[in-house]
């Protein structure tokens, strides 16, 4: 790890609710371009660190510095849809949260709110229909549609997202997120529920996210296989601390991952180990 | 009485059916007699010297008593024949499929009939005056539906904004004398910068909590029209609120009247003709702006709102600006609509801005089904022309109006128009089912 380009750097990152401490004192960095991994046993505090880096949660200690191009932002700053929208940061939820009642083409219209307001004129401009609006308009169609192909749902454009399949609406979730341009994307495991060939399916899609737009990647995964696969560097968690990180072949092989994953959880510790094959 | 739910097919056994029907018409008249033995049971008056005298009417308890029984008997051989109830059930499909054909073509028969109406009924100064009224709360649906139905905010005092305009336009016409045409937008910022303060305190809120701080400043705002004396004229309202006029020329009898200077004979319909295109030309300014709105940016995000507040701060969306930005829309509308009914009422009083009101409209969103916009024309035209039909009903009128309305929400759970029309499409628009849509947490 040269620690050359780091479009996160997370520091000394605490978060205490009432007595309990769901994360204490993590430090780790993800790398810009890179696909970072968040990894632990249930309850080991994954999602609070999500939630402290997207703004739903204010930490109670701690820096997350976003390294952005007009300079670093210190998120921990930030108001939740600020983070989105100043600094960058995209994510999406383990419990998908599409708008279920509004089309799949609506969905990805609304992702790009903050730059159709600016073209609206704040509305008014909009309201008079001038042609600077339709123009945007038209363009955020087309963003929309880029990303309908590049998740294979084309054709589902105009049905609600509420009656799409489940690894359809989470491959809507993370083409959503992308349409708001973002330099790091979180996902709170977007593999979770799928079969293994939507797993492949969603594997491919993340790689090329990062190969063609360039974006970052963060998530957490209990699917070991997609772990394994795609991931750059991984950071493993447990009771709320760091336990280990490195690249996958050295966190796998790591005996105090294996003894986290023993202790908590059986079946996961079994695939840590056999993703080892 | 969990026993009494248990579903028909447990009954499978003709006895066993028998004895659950007896059963539970037993139970249902008993409840009956336990209460209207003293609603009919007992019959008390004040006697001549001011004690009491009763008497029992027994005989009309017991038949309320036989009809609760034998009623229930029928309802639940009804139920076991045709299976359990549902909307599909009520409504066959080939007849909604109908609707929804129709429905297309509605929207634009009903315009072409409102604006013929006064020259249709021009001589029947009470249509007319029935005509203003449903505009009005057509009106007022449509400004509520940006924020109940878009935006899924429940509001329960919209009727504020309403006085809000309603009273700034009095006050603006009685006391420096500005004309409605100034008013009107004055009326509509007020209203709608009184959105805004409303919105501050509950943004926080959501649903019932909402609901209740909403309906409190409904009151809030009554409660200081009807005590700020100095300001209000209080209870007693103000009078003489000028009229509107066309061009500067009024609508009144005598040489500077429009009817002396186009050389026509002056006809007080013509003032009433004049204000029903006045609240056409508002409802129907209104609802461009909503379908306008509804295709841009904020109002997606309104409805995304009501879909997912989560979603949308992740998405970037200030839901703060959001929430008030529909507070403020609605409220504008709402105060248009306040000036013009001061306008056409040429008196205003607190009176007239009771919770009442605020439940009317609200009704007329629900009914409707939430965001649609011909929905809310459609129940506006219900409440409000259904309320008139059946006065001949009398002292009865509520009562069949309130069934008349659980009827129809039993039959459409979600509105007289419950699906969701999308906003933008690529190949086609398809409407979507309510099921999926969401109603809003707040």
């Amino acid at each position: 790890m040269s620690g050359a380009d780091h479009i996160l750097s997370v520091d000394q990152l605490s978060m205490r609710f009432g007595g309990i401490v769901a994360v204490n004192a993590l430090s780790f960095e993800a790398q810009r371009r890179n696909i970072t991994a968040l990894i632990g046993p249930n309850g080991a505090g994954k999602t609070t660190v999500f939630n402290c880096i997207t703004g739903f949660y204010k930490p109670t200690g701690g820096t997350m510095r976003l390294a952005s191009e007009s300079g670093p932002i210190a998120l921990e700053r930030l108001n939740d849809f600020r983070i989105s929208k100043q600094a960058k940061v995209a994510r999406t939820f383990q419990n998908i949260r599409l708008f279920p009642g509004m089309t799949v083409l609506e969905n990805l219209m609304v992702a790009q709110h903050n730059t159709l307001m600016r073209a609206s004129g704040l509305t008014f401009l909009g309201l008079l229909g001038v042609p600077s609006w339709r123009a945007a308009e038209k363009r955020a169609i087309e963003h929309a549609t880029f990303w309908l192909n590049r998740i294979g749902l084309y054709d589902r454009a105009d049905d609600a997202a509420g009656n799409l399949a489940y690894g359809d609406q989470r491959r809507l979730e993370i083409a959503r997120a992308m349409c708001t341009e973002p330099a790091l994307l979180c996902l709170d495991e977007p593999a979770a529920g799928l079969n293994a060939r939507e797993s492949a399916a969603l594997s491919e899609l993340l790689l090329s996210i990062r190969a063609e737009q360039g974006t970052s990647i963060l998530l957490i995964e209990h699917d070991m296989s997609v772990v394994m696969e795609i991931s750059d560097h991984v950071v493993v968690m447990d009771y709320g601390v760091k336990i280990a990180e490195g690249t996958p072949n050295e966190v796998r092989d790591d005996p105090r991952v294996i003894a986290a994953y023993l202790g908590a959880d059986e079946e996961e510790a079994i695939a840590v180990m056999e993703s080892d094959n | 009485m969990g026993h009494v739910t248990a579903s028909p097919t447990d009954h499978k056994q003709p006895r066993g059916r028998i004895a659950f029907i007896l059963k539970k018409a037993l139970i249902s008249a008993f409840v009956a007699l336990v209460l209207f033995s003293l609603m009919i049971g007992i019959r008390t008056e004040a006697g001549p010297t001011g004690q009491l005298i009763y008497w029992t009417r027994f005989g009309e308890l017991a038949s309320i008593v036989a009809i609760v029984f034998a009623g229930s008997i029928v309802i639940e051989l009804a139920r076991q024949w045709l299976g359990p109830a549902g909307a599909s059930l009520l409504v066959p499909a080939p007849v909604q499929n109908g609707l929804a054909t129709a429905g297309r073509y509605i929207a634009p028969a009903l315009l072409i009939f409102t604006v013929l109406v006064p020259v249709i009924f021009y001589h029947q100064r009470y249509i007319l005056d029935l005509g203003i009224l449903v505009l009005t709360y057509v009106m007022l649906g449509w400004g509520l539906n940006v924020v109940v139905g878009l935006a899924g905010l429940l509001d329960l005092g919209y009727v504020a904004f309403y006085a809000v305009g309603a009273y700034s336009y009095a006050l603006f016409a009685t006391t420096f004398g500005l004309s409605f045409w100034i008013c009107l937008p004055i009326a509509g910022i007020l209203a709608s910068l009184w959105g805004v303060m409303l919105g501050f305190p509950v943004l926080r809120l959501r649903g019932d909590y909402l609901a209740i701080v909403t309906l409190a400043f409904g009151e809030i705002i009554r409660l200081v029209i009807t005590n700020w004396q100095s300001l209000t004229g209080g209870p007693n309202g103000i009078s003489s609120i000028p009229r509107p006029t066309l061009f500067g020329l009024p609508l009144l009898p005598g040489p500077n009247g429009l009817a002396a200077k186009l050389g026509i004979a002056f006809d007080p319909t013509h003032r009433l003709v004049f204000l029903f295109y006045i609240i056409l030309a508002m409802a129907l300014l209104t609802n461009w702006v909503t379908i306008r709105l509804r295709r841009l940016p904020i109002g997606r995000a309104w409805e995304a709102l009501r879909e997912d507040e989560v979603a949308c701060r992740a998405l970037g969306i200030n839901t703060t600006t959001t929430k008030l930005t529909a507070f403020a829309t609605g409220a504008l509308f709402g105060g248009f609509a306040g000036a013009f009914f001061a306008t056409r009422q040429g008196f205003i009083s607190p009176e007239s801005f009771t919770f009442q009101e605020s439940a009317l409209v609200l009704a007329i969103v629900v009914l409707g089904g939430m965001g649609s916009q011909l929905g809310v024309a459609l129940a506006a035209l219900t409440m409000i022309g259904g309320f008139e039909l059946f006065r001949g009903l009398e002292q009865y009128r509520m009562l069949v109006f309130g069934v008349a309305m659980v009827l129809l929400m039993i039959w459409r759970p979600r509105g007289l128009i419950g699906h969701r029309a999308p906003t933008v499409y690529l190949k086609q628009a398809q409407t979507i089912s309510s099921d999926l849509v969401k109603e809003g947490h707040g």
